[in-house]
């Protein structure tokens, strides 16, 4: 299992990254830290032209706070992002589940929303603080919520010529309470169903990957009493599908229960 | 930087276990594969060439790294240290190596090589870690011989040996 060839470009600036982009088209692919694409090229799923790593430029490696935001750059580990103080508190939970120790060293943030794998946790946490993606292009700069970028298994919002700036995820704010789990095979392994929860005073937001080809959210009621019906309207209106790992059937189950596992839990430690 | 060609071998350069050395690479050439049929350093293992077995597991600047998820391009200029540099003299182990072996931690020893390498930066950062902790690390491990048991054992052993030498 070895990599096509390709073309590789290591980009000292963005400018040269988006000129590479806006040139190629669908024949480049932009890698950061290279742990969902390099599997994708050993295993020659993915057969780009050209590569442009985007890991030499400084001003992607950033992560700042500004009005309330976390923005995090297209250049920041996962294991760095870890270290980071004062992390968000589900960003912080679901962080360890993000592969292994040995992935998070090399992987990015931003690499894992531009690979959208349906049961990835980066996603699923963008989506339940209703985060956005900066996305940038030679031709300019748009910012999508994460509600609109996710649309199917692997695929996005991204144009051929734009490339992910970073993702902003708002800073946790006063009577929000979060919680996550998962459920997988062994830790480390692909979920076979993820639930990020945000627990506020007018209701619960619930976030679940792993089921449908992407991630998907909905605002539940605050009184539990409701949630039992509501969970399972939600587990029937997503397309859960039969797999070597786990039975549509199960999955839903797993919607039911550990979607009400964490919405308790979010409720229980509203700050 | 210029474009590097597909069809092209091109000069890497990096710090292997404190040596600077460099080799011819395509593109496309894993670290893997560089560090072994380039280099010759053969100490680390290939398994499943996907991400998922650790067995290629590899220090790049410090922390533990998949080498069959890296290309050799990629490490231009980095910290790359392999199961080579544990041993502090030849004819000597390290304090984990002599754990590993105290323990029985290896059978066929295919993984240890990744297994060591995660092992020697997580005990360097946390020397203090538990059994949990540990687990936690080896599960980005695949070992099909021991049942990890005794490789636990050993990791705890040395940590604790390690605390002591370093308190010494």
């Amino acid at each position: 299992m070895k990599p096509p060839k390709f073309d590789y470009v290591s980009a000292e600036t963005l400018d040269e990254a988006l000129a590479t982009l806006r040139a190629e088209g669908e024949g480049a692919r932009i890698i950061a830290g290279g742990q969902s694409l390099l599997p994708m090229l050993n295993m020659r799923l993915a057969r780009p032209a050209v590569l442009v790593d985007i890991m030499r430029i400084a001003a992607l490696a950033e992560t700042t706070k500004q009005n309330g935001t976390l923005r995090i750059g297209a250049g920041v580990r996962q294991a760095t992002l870890q270290a980071h103080p004062n992390l968000h508190p589900l960003l912080a939970a679901a962080l360890p589940w993000v592969g292994h120790a040995q992935t998070r060293s090399r992987g990015t943030l931003c690499g894992s929303v531009a690979h959208a794998d349906p049961s990835a946790e980066i996603p699923l946490v963008l989506l339940a603080l209703q985060g956005d993606i900066l996305l940038r292009s030679a031709r300019r700069t748009r910012r999508v919520a994460a509600a609109d970028f996710f649309i199917g298994m692997m695929q996005t919002a991204r144009q051929e010529d734009e490339l992910i700036e970073a993702i902003c995820l708002p800073q946790p704010r006063p009577g929000e309470g979060y919680a996550f789990r998962e459920v997988g095979r062994r830790h480390g392994d692909f979920a076979i169903v993820a639930c990020a929860a945000v627990a506020h005073e007018a209701g619960v937001r619930l976030a679940i990957g792993g089921v449908a080809d992407h991630p998907a959210a909905r605002d539940l009621p605050a009184d539990s009493a409701h949630w039992p019906e509501a969970l399972d309207a939600f587990a029937h209106a997503l397309p859960a599908r039969d797999d070597l790992h786990a039975t549509a059937e199960y999955r839903r189950q797993l919607v039911r229960k550990l979607g009400h596992q964490v919405m308790q839990e979010a409720a229980a430690c509203r700050a | 930087m210029p474009r590097l060609s597909a069809a092209q071998r091109h000069t890497i350069r990096f710090t292997l276990n404190g040596q600077p050395v460099q080799g011819e690479a395509e593109p496309r050439l894993l670290l893997t594969d560089f560090l072994r049929h380039v280099l010759g350093a053969t100490g680390t293992h290939v398994g499943c060439e996907h991400g998922v077995c650790g067995a290629c597991t590899v220090q790049i600047d410090g922390s533990p790294a998949r080498a069959c998820l890296t290309l050799a391009v990629q490490v231009e200029g980095s910290d790359i240290r392999t199961v080579e540099a544990l041993a502090p003299a030849p004819g000597r182990l390290s304090i984990l190596q002599e754990a590993f072996r105290r323990h029985h931690a290896l059978q066929c020893g295919f993984c240890t090589a990744g297994i060591l390498m995660s092992l020697d930066a997580f005990l360097r950062a946390q020397p203090d870690a538990d059994e949990a902790a540990l687990r936690d690390l080896l599960s980005g491990h695949l070992c099909r011989c021991t049942g990890y048991a005794p490789i636990i054992a050993a990791a705890l052993d040395a940590a604790a040996r390690l605390r002591e030498t370093a308190h010494a």
